[in-house]
């Protein structure tokens, strides 16, 4: 037994303890120092703000409490908007704007997939559209739609109200991403789903619906809701078309007062519609991880 | 002899440039099993996609109950309802319960009620020993299992002809038996069969007849015993070597 030669094999008794530096992340000392960098981080930051030089007049210009305050309800006799009322209009467009950018969406992606002799024009104008929507700027599309629009005079077309332009604007940007994630969606169910389900009679349209979609639905749904995250910050855009939104609002209150906690308003309220769906969405993407985990 | 369900009459197909069916012509009757032999690349797989149209052939003839499925009349989704067709990766619905992947095709392909088709279904499970699986979604069930749950999932609709592309192929050795146990089960109760395979046992067991393909020509066919004991063809004699 004791005649190994070889200098390779080792006859120390391995030691399996974290090293003593370590030792202050390891169980509950690990709770005491997560605790322990979130404090010292945001007192640094809360420092940051009172101990620089020019602290004292950032915390007047952007954290004032009264100002943000007036900025929130707003000031009707000295003509200033509500900033709290202002992100409603952001939010119906939001909505509005995410019905339509799926159906038109889906629809562009069918287009691109179909393979259809009848449908060749389509499938080309669906491939122009979505190359050049995703090369614009949406800032390009805002201007585009909402100043060369009503000069039009065509009727229906023409005479809508500006919210209803920025509406047609972020819906025709992004729907051409997210019909590239419906497509991506779909071309990740594997092909052997399609054959199974055409030799089983299904018809291409049930085969859609029953057995490629709901596979589909699963990788489509976390960059779904990154973009309409994305889409959310997007209808900000709508003060550029003179929409009193949240951050007109918050301009307009700037513009007044020469003081920008308006605009600090308009970013919070923007993060209270955009954290829970980014909250969601990493949510979402976790368990998914969790479940592709446990099956493989 | 009972009547020819299938004929193929020369029959060509090409990807591209490259021909994979040489002109292959065959015939399949009533209750017969037909076993596919020949190498890997040969052909068995484009030749049984074309049966069920999920291929369609350059040249030559398919008939299927006397109907060509050249002429432009023909509805493939009708063709696909009679021929059943099991793949080498099972391709179990994954969303689907084991019950639903069976309903799934008499329900949305044949429009039946499902009231109507869940005991022909709960007998069909009980038949390949999974009806206490049935609420259960297919990756929890062995490769075995699952492929047994996709036969099923074919003989839901009650196909006049049923076509296997290797269905042992992707199993763990261990798990074979029992998918060919079943295999056997539904030829001696008279299921038609096409079926490619690199068991030449099974083949010899089951088979009436014994297809080999090499290089997409059918070079010879006959009976099990004959073909397997005493083959025609040095090529034929070569493969049957090697897999042994
Ligand atoms: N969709 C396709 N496009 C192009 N070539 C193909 C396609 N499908 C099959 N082939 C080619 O056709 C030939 C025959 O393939 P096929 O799958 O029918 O063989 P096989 O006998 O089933 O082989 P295996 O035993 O490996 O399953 C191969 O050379 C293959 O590369
Ligand atoms: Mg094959």
């Amino acid at each position: 037994m004791s005649n190994i030669t070889d200098e390779s094999v080792s006859e120390e008794r391995p030691s399996f303890f974290v090293p003593r530096r370590k030792q202050l992340l390891v169980g509950r000392r690990g709770i005491v120092a997560s605790t322990l960098s979130v404090v010292i981080f945001l007192g640094g930051l809360v420092a940051v703000f009172y101990l620089a030089p020019g602290g004292a007049a950032v915390r007047r210009f952007y954290f004032d409490r009264h100002d943000m305050w007036e900025a929130f309800v707003g000031n009707h006799n000295a003509g200033l908007s509500s900033v709290g009322i202002g992100i409603f209009t952001n939010i119906w467009v939001f909505l509005v704007s995410e019905v339509f950018i799926l159906i038109f969406g889906l629809t562009i992606a069918w287009t691109r997939m179909s393979k259809s002799p009848v449908l060749l024009p389509f499938r080309i104008l669906a491939t122009i559209y979505s190359d050049i929507f995703r090369g614009i700027p949406v800032l390009l599309v805002f201007f585009l739609v909402g100043f060369g629009l009503p000069p039009l005079g065509i009727a229906v077309v023409s005479y809508q109200s500006v919210a209803v332009y920025g509406c047609v604007a972020l819906t025709l940007t992004y729907s051409a991403y997210v019909a590239e994630v419906f497509r991506a969606g779909i071309y990740s169910v594997p092909h052997g789903q399609l054959l199974a389900a055409r030799s089983l009679g299904l018809t291409n349209a049930t085969t859609m619906r029953r057995v490629i979609l709901p596979q589909a639905v699963r990788t489509v749904i976390p960059p779904l809701l990154n973009d309409f995250i994305s889409l959310q910050k997007d209808t900000a855009l709508l003060s550029l078309l003179g929409v009193i939104e949240a951050v007109n609002a918050g301009t307009i209150y700037q513009d007044t007062k020469f003081n920008s906690s308006g605009l600090v308003v308009a970013s919070l309220l923007f993060l209270a519609m955009t954290v829970p769906l980014t909250r969601f969405t990493d949510g979402l993407i976790a368990r998914d991880r969790k479940r592709r985990l446990a099956s493989s | 002899m009972s009547e020819v369900i299938l004929e193929l009459d020369a029959v060509v197909k090409k990807f591209d440039d490259n021909e994979v069916l040489k002109g292959i012509s065959l015939q399949l009757h009533r209750h017969e099993v037909v076993c596919l032999i020949g190498a890997s690349g040969s052909g068995k797989s484009t030749l049984l996609r074309c049966v069920n149209l999920l291929e369609t052939i350059d040249q030559g003839t398919i008939t299927l109950f006397g109907q060509s499925l050249n002429d432009p009349r023909i509805d493939p989704d009708q063709v696909r309802r009679h021929t059943g067709m099991v793949f080498q990766s099972f391709n179990l619905f994954p969303h689907l319960s084991v019950l639903e992947n069976v309903l799934v095709g008499p329900v949305r392909a044949l429009k039946r009620k499902r009231s109507d088709v869940v005991d022909e279904a709960m007998h069909l499970l009980e038949r390949i020993g999974l009806s206490d699986r049935a609420k259960e979604f297919p990756e929890r069930l062995s490769g075995g299992q699952q492929q047994r749950v996709a036969i099923a999932r074919s003989l839901a609709m009650k196909p006049a002809l049923l076509l296997l592309d290797e269905v042992t192929s992707a199993l763990d050795p261990s798990l074979v038996g029992e998918v060919l146990d079943l295999l056997r089960d539904l030829a001696t109760s008279g299921t038609t069969m096409l079926i490619a395979t690199h068991e030449m046992n099974f083949a010899r067991d089951v088979a009436h007849q014994v297809a080999y393909l090499d290089g997409g020509v059918l070079v010879e066919q006959g009976a099990p015993d004959q073909l397997f004991t005493n083959p025609q063809h040095d090529s034929t004699r070569l493969f049957l070597e090697r897999v042994r």
